[in-house]
């Protein structure tokens, strides 16, 4: 009797196990399936080993896609950490001032990310666009579509626009859980603007920052629709990130081998880089 | 320094954050400013810092006016309920903080931190960031900066309040002492009467933004100089009822006594007579006044019973020594020696002071 009772707490958990197993082990042991084998055709495949794996490390596209992908992370670090820090200082903290600047701000989050590409596709054309021409007009010759430098400097800008918004709104969020008897305590001390911040806000927003760089590190070392939308990867290769190399590679190329394997070295990347970011704030906030 | 309030009030936006207030506060004293929340404490200890302008009245440091002097000159040390440290600055670096900013050499600085955090018994801890101690240490590295400061005027705004019964009771002890050795002007805000009591020096009552009284504790406590004082400044509140005094009898509701002698010769009429709710025995004793009704409701804190009634027609509260089972709806007889009566003109100005005066009781 007791047995049966206890066998039927598997009911309870065989759901989980169920939807884990469709949405993620399943789907996630495909692509391990195919990264260790060779598919002709249907029914028609050889068993290749780590082959893929050893191809795609030595694949000099793919190597280059890899540190345009670091380039293009730590540059969105370095801009949008500062400004987001920047402007969270600049909002008012309190009334109806600062629910407006709040929801303001927070409109870039909204816009889906396709959108975000349409616009600053049309934005930034220099035929068209009202931000291509402006630049244009004062005499810069840019063209994203024609100038490498032109395309990076579009993308960022363009995941600035969309996503500094995540990191003032968690800067703020930290700015505005300092309690006021720090700030009192401050002018006690006779401490400048640039004290308080160094001494007071910096050390108390330790915590959200760590959170905001580690989003933006992953969010951005995974970008694929944007710059898809705005660049297709171009002009030649120069803002082929990772991504837009795997799509090129598993739909357009349709090596479904290779590709498993990209993917699978893709996700380690980021899972290995995120938790060695993740271990060295841990360790600076602990210090 | 001497420092002199004359007059001064302060409002925000037409609602009157203190009012009126007349101070003078001496080096080498500590003032201890009691009142519920919402009193003005904190508006005055802030004016106090120089953090507020007062919005009227003056404030002057030995006949010289401080409204014109700017809060990082002033010389003042302050101490919040919250734990108000440097975060990335370490115990030592936190304590040195304030020394830093006066120029004074490297072996000066490392010698008077030493000393300041031996005097919080911090010194082992030194080289800990703050959000490594615990909440009693924190508080104590607030407290040991605002020591080393060597500040002419320090505040504290109840800065025991975050801390658990133990710790609080250990820290307020430790306070003492540190206050005792200073040529400071110390004023302590807190918001219970009994901590009031054990710091000493002198108690400002503060009540909706004035000064209501001010005096040692003790005598505040025994011969509070309104109702209301009687009743802000003690815990349970006094019992205040209406009663009429006669010719040779006082009548409390539908209880009538002889008149007690303590009440002065040739009052008559409506007043208020007080009393304090630990003054009410469950034993009977000669000459006690019974005061016959049934309980209400009774709490028990540990080692007393607070036994609400009714009495003569009234609500009363008694705070009785030891754990007892009283069950509301059961009747109750408290006792009650006539000396302990405080009296109240109907105006609420103390009229007679209990006769026995007493040990004073939290």
């Amino acid at each position: 009797m007791h047995k049966l009772e206890d066998n039927r707490a598997w009911f309870l958990v065989i759901p989980v196990f169920v939807l884990v197993a469709f949405n993620a082990v399943v789907p996630l042991m495909t692509v391990v399936n195919y990264s260790v084998q060779d598919i002709f055709g249907p029914g028609q495949r050889a068993f290749v080993g780590v082959e893929w794996f050893r191809e795609m490390l030595r694949d000099p596209t793919v190597q280059s896609a890899f540190l345009r992908q670091i380039l293009f992370s730590l540059l969105v670090l370095a801009m949008q950490i500062p400004l987001g820090v920047g402007v969270a200082l600049l909002l008012p903290r309190s009334g109806w001032k600062s629910s407006l600047a709040i929801i303001l701000v927070a409109i870039p989050l909204l816009v889906p990310f396709n959108v975000v590409g349409t616009i600053w596709q049309v934005y930034a054309r220099p035929e068209i666009g009202l931000f291509g021409r402006l630049i244009n007009a004062t005499g810069i010759d840019y063209n994203y579509t024609a100038s490498p430098l032109a395309a990076w400097v579009t993308l960022l800008l363009m995941d600035a626009w969309h996503w500094a918004p995540l990191v003032i709104l968690l800067a703020f969020a930290g700015l505005c859980s300092i309690p006021e008897p720090y700030y009192q305590a401050a002018r006690i001390d006779g401490a400048s603007r640039a004290a308080v911040f160094r001494f007071i806000e910096l050390p108390k927003l330790r915590g959200v920052l760590t959170i905001a760089v580690l989003l933006r590190f992953m969010d951005s070392f995974m970008i694929y629709t944007e710059p898809f939308v705005v660049t297709g990867g171009g002009p030649g290769s120069s803002t082929t990130f990772l991504s837009i190399r795997l799509v090129n590679m598993a739909v357009g190329q349709f090596d479904l081998g290779p590709a498993a394997a990209f993917s699978l070295m893709y996700f380690l990347v980021i899972l290995l880089f995120s938790y060695v970011f993740y271990t060295i704030m841990k360790l600076n906030n602990a210090r | 320094m001497t420092i002199r309030l004359e007059n001064v009030g302060r409002r925000v936006d037409g609602a009157m954050h203190l009012s009126g207030i007349d101070l003078v506060l001496e080096p080498g004293r500590l003032y201890v400013l009691f009142g519920r929340t919402h009193a003005g404490k904190t508006s005055l200890l802030r004016v106090l810092a120089g953090l507020d302008r007062p919005s009227e009245g003056r404030m002057t440091e030995n006949g010289a006016d401080l409204a014109a002097v700017p809060v990082p000159s002033r010389n003042v040390a302050f101490v919040y309920q919250q734990f108000v440290n440097y975060p990335s600055f370490s115990v030592g670096e936190n304590i040195a903080a304030p020394l830093r900013r006066r120029g004074l050499s490297a072996e000066e600085i490392s010698r008077r931190v030493t000393d300041v955090a031996r005097r919080v018994q911090l010194e082992s801890f030194l080289d800990r960031l703050p959000g490594q101690l615990s909440g009693g240490q924190q508080q104590r590295l607030a407290i040991a900066r605002a020591l080393a400061r060597e500040a002419s005027l320090m505040l504290f705004d109840e800065p025991l309040v975050n801390l658990d019964y133990k710790l609080r009771e250990g820290l307020r002890e430790e306070l003492r002492g540190l206050f005792r050795q200073g040529r400071q002007i110390v004023v302590y805000a807190t918001t219970e009467p009994e901590e009031a009591l054990q710091m000493g020096g002198t108690t400002i009552v503060l009540h909706e933004g004035r000064v209501v009284q001010q005096g040692p504790a003790q005598e505040i406590y025994r011969k509070p100089q309104s109702a209301l004082v009687a009743s802000i400044f003690s815990e349970p509140p006094m019992n205040l009822v209406p009663a009429r005094i006669e010719a040779d009898r006082l009548r409390i509701g539908t209880l009538s006594i002889p008149r007690p002698a303590h009440i002065p010769a040739g009052l008559q009429g409506e007043c208020r007579i007080g009393l304090q709710p630990h003054r009410v025995r469950h034993a009977e004793s000669p000459g006690a006044i019974r005061l016959e009704g049934e309980m209400l409701l009774a709490e028990v804190d540990g080692s007393s019973t607070f036994a609400h009634f009714t009495a003569a027609g009234h609500p009363w509260v008694a705070r009785i020594e030891g754990v007892h089972a009283l069950h509301p709806g059961t009747a109750f007889a408290g006792h009650v020696d006539p000396r302990d009566l405080y009296v109240f003109a109907a105006d609420g100005a103390l009229v007679a002071p209990a006769a026995t005066g007493g040990p004073v009781h939290g």
